[in-house]
């Protein structure tokens, strides 16, 4: 059954966005239908420990936690957490860390984990209308202009490259 | 009507389905995992309220369901020890209307002190509990829990892990339950007033009770079996159930979702033929213990995997008989106290002075990290003052004039106002010095309120606990408040000339929480009439 599920760890430290982050893309798999669990730790997330977050989605999700070395994606936000991270990651997955958006100017660090998850969208089969909706969902009004911006910002650096590990 | 779907915590989950039901209390104490319950059951619309210590808020609740009323009380797993005092007995008066209390558990200790297993509290009180997997089993259970409490009078234990608490899986919520009647008195001394010769009958009741819900459990109570194969039958509860279906894709799994009392014949049943039966429970080996003692014979897993969550590579190595030590997590980076925290002077100082410090839990237990290392016990909430002043009564003179307890403002109300009782009644020879420190929120577990910031569980003013006045209305004459920020090194000489004092000494650091502050505000400009 774990080739029918899509399997996606969202990491970095505390404070960064991790868990926001995991919310939207549980949300967009949820707005497209799909069975979804995500699934995290915080217990001193906002302390600037190391956290991490799994989404899984499918036609039927049974463990809520991407067990270690299966992750199709490892969505990485802070640099420094990449190597301890990697080993999540399976054979073949794709790493989407910061170094995906060289070149790209955000408006505001704030929304880098959104960026990034424009980054992981080129590569996942949900409509862009279910990622904007969730983003709508787990972000206040005034921060929807940016964080769209910074969406957009993040396909578009993905546009042409796959980069497979 | 198709009910919607939502995607939901498992904390979220148990929120909708109390607040469906007409649940019309809701009580607790802030604790990882269970803190969001009460506040989602409050944005809903429901009512809910923090209490001092988990043993009230039972108590509260204990009320609540005595006057008729569906109740619900959430805490974590240790919170349970702190309110055992009120179930053990609960289990014996029973209830009128309904009491769920909600018990998160924590085993890979994500973010407690230990990982103790309250399956054992069900077995030890004589209380049903029932074990969801996932969100939908939180809310499916929180209602049948409510049934349950109402069918047979009697409180139901719903208990939770970090993973069901924290996940968010898809929740179909189904047809509320039938209204309860309002809430009533209606006198009842015999069953709610246990002196012995009330408790003997009031004891056989619960037996029977007991008894009754274990039939209805063989019969027809909560469960899910997945599978048929003959081969390799499993038997798992909570999350462990989603994690071993994925392991073993071709067992046939069974999830008893009441597990005390547990449906014997049931699984028995299950088992017959089967060529392996194994069990695969987190924590303590409950089921497989009570399997045994029935006679079925099970495969237990190895104790090292007693210890910590369970996840799908965990049972995989379970069902391998695999007891190779396993791989270390990678180096994760620590928490630490944010920058600019108030507690950061505090602890400077108590490190330049070479304190001896009985510490306490909160933010401020990151005081034992560098660079403080400032922090020599932490044992539960409230220990501070209480191991401080056992420390101090039995140390050589000139360490004992070195100890000082430090506590947070949230845990003082919490369990260390008796602390301080017991320091005005056996002061040590050499004088002690406690430290509260007042940030105006329990920020460890996402800055909630409390008694002693003077707003309710949703921000309204509320009566105040003033520390200071407390303090002083036990005896305590040395009662100081600073703010330890404004001048780190009085702050320190402060302490300094406490500690040689050898006096009874209670320094109230107050100053908010970098994190919460802008908070507090908003919410003390809301307060102005
Ligand atoms: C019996 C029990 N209930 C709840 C908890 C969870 N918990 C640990 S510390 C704490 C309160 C921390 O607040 P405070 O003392 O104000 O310190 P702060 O985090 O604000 O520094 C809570 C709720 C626990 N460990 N034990
Ligand atoms: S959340 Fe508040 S109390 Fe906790 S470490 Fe940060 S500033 Fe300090």
């Amino acid at each position: 059954m774990s080739r029918s599920v899509t399997n996606i760890v969202v990491a970095g430290l505390g404070g960064q966005g991790v868990l926001k982050a995991s919310d939207i893309a549980a949300e967009a798999a949820f707005r497209s239908g799909r069975d979804v669990k995500k699934s995290e730790l915080h217990g001193m997330s906002q302390r600037g420990g190391s956290v991490t977050s799994d989404v899984r989605y499918g036609a039927e999700v049974l463990s809520p936690m991407v067990p270690a070395g299966e992750a199709d994606f490892l969505v990485v936000l802070d640099a420094d957490q990449v190597e301890i991270n990697l080993p999540l990651l399976r054979p073949g997955g794709m790493l989407i860390d910061p170094a995906r958006l060289e070149g790209v100017r955000l408006a505001s660090r704030k929304s880098l984990n959104v960026a990034l998850l424009g980054v992981l969208s080129v590569s996942l089969d949900l409509p862009e209308t279910a990622w904007r909706e969730a983003i709508a969902t787990h972000l206040p009004e005034r921060l929807h202009a940016a964080n769209f911006a910074a969406f957009e910002a993040g396909r578009a650096a993905a546009g042409g490259h796959g980069g497979s590990r | 009507m198709v009910p919607q779907r939502q995607l939901l915590s498992g904390d979220e989950a148990v929120a909708l389905a109390a607040f469906d039901a007409g649940v019309r209390l809701g009580a607790g104490y802030p604790g990882t995992p269970s803190t969001e319950i009460l506040e989602y059951f409050a944005q809903l619309g429901g009512r809910a309220q923090w209490s001092p210590n988990e043993k009230v808020a039972l108590e509260v609740g204990i009320g609540a369901a005595f006057a008729r009323a569906r109740a619900l009380v959430t805490m974590k797993h240790v919170g349970l020890n702190v309110a055992a005092d009120p179930l053990f007995t609960a289990a014996y008066t029973g209830v009128s209307g309904a009491l769920v209390i909600v018990s998160a558990d924590d085993p890979g200790m994500a973010s407690s002190q230990n990982e103790q297993d309250n399956r054992r509290f069900a077995a030890a009180a004589g209380v049903p509990m029932l074990e969801p997997a996932d969100s939908q089993d939180a809310y499916d259970y929180t209602l049948l829990a409510i049934e349950v409490s109402e069918r047979w009078s009697i409180p139901v234990l719903l208990r939770m892990t970090t993973r069901v608490c924290h996940s968010k899986t898809v929740v179909r919520p189904r047809a509320a339950l039938p209204a309860p009647p309002e809430p009533d008195f209606v006198r009842d001394i015999r069953g709610r007033v246990m002196i012995p010769s009330n408790a003997r009958p009031a004891h056989r009741r619960l037996r029977a009770k007991l008894a009754a819900i274990a039939r209805w459990n063989e019969a027809e109570g909560p469960r899910r079996v997945t599978g048929q194969g003959r081969r390799l039958r499993i038997v798992a509860s909570g999350v462990a159930f989603a994690h071993a279906r994925e392991a073993a894709p071709e067992a046939a799994v069974f999830q008893p979702g009441m597990t005390y009392p547990l449906p014997v014949e049931a699984i028995r049943g299950f088992l017959d033929g089967a060529a392996r039966r194994v069990v695969i429970e987190e924590g303590d080996p409950c089921l497989a213990e009570a399997l045994r003692a029935e006679g079925i014979a099970v495969e237990a897993k190895p104790e090292m995997y007693r210890f910590g969550e369970l996840d799908v590579a965990r049972i995989r190595r379970i069902l391998a008989g695999d007891t190779e030590p396993e791989p270390a997590p990678a180096p994760a980076t620590p928490p630490r106290l944010c920058p600019g925290c108030p507690h950061r002077a505090v602890f400077e100082a108590l490190r330049d002075l070479d304190c001896i410090v009985s510490g306490d839990i909160g933010c401020y237990s990151l005081g034992v990290l560098p660079p403080f290392e400032a922090m020599d016990t932490l044992v539960c909430m409230g220990a501070a003052v209480g191991v401080g002043l056992g420390m101090r009564a039995t140390l050589p003179a000139e360490q004992a004039r070195r100890v000082v307890s430090v506590i947070g403002d949230s845990t003082f109300v919490h369990s260390g106002i008796t602390g301080l009782v017991e320091m005005v009644y056996n002061p040590p020879s050499t004088g002690h010095l406690v430290l509260i420190l007042d940030n105006g929120t329990t920020a460890m577990t996402g800055m909630q309120e409390h008694p002693g910031t003077g707003r309710t569980l949703d921000h309204r003013p509320t009566g105040k606990v003033s520390f200071e006045d407390l303090a002083r209305a036990l005896g305590i004459s040395d009662v100081l408040v600073v703010d330890p920020t404004v001048n780190p090194a009085g702050f320190r000489e402060l302490v300094r000339e406490r500690l040689a004092a050898g006096r009874l000494s209670v320094i109230i650091a107050r100053r908010n929480c970098l994190l919460a502050a802008g908070r507090i505000k908003e919410y003390e400009k809301c307060d102005e009439p």
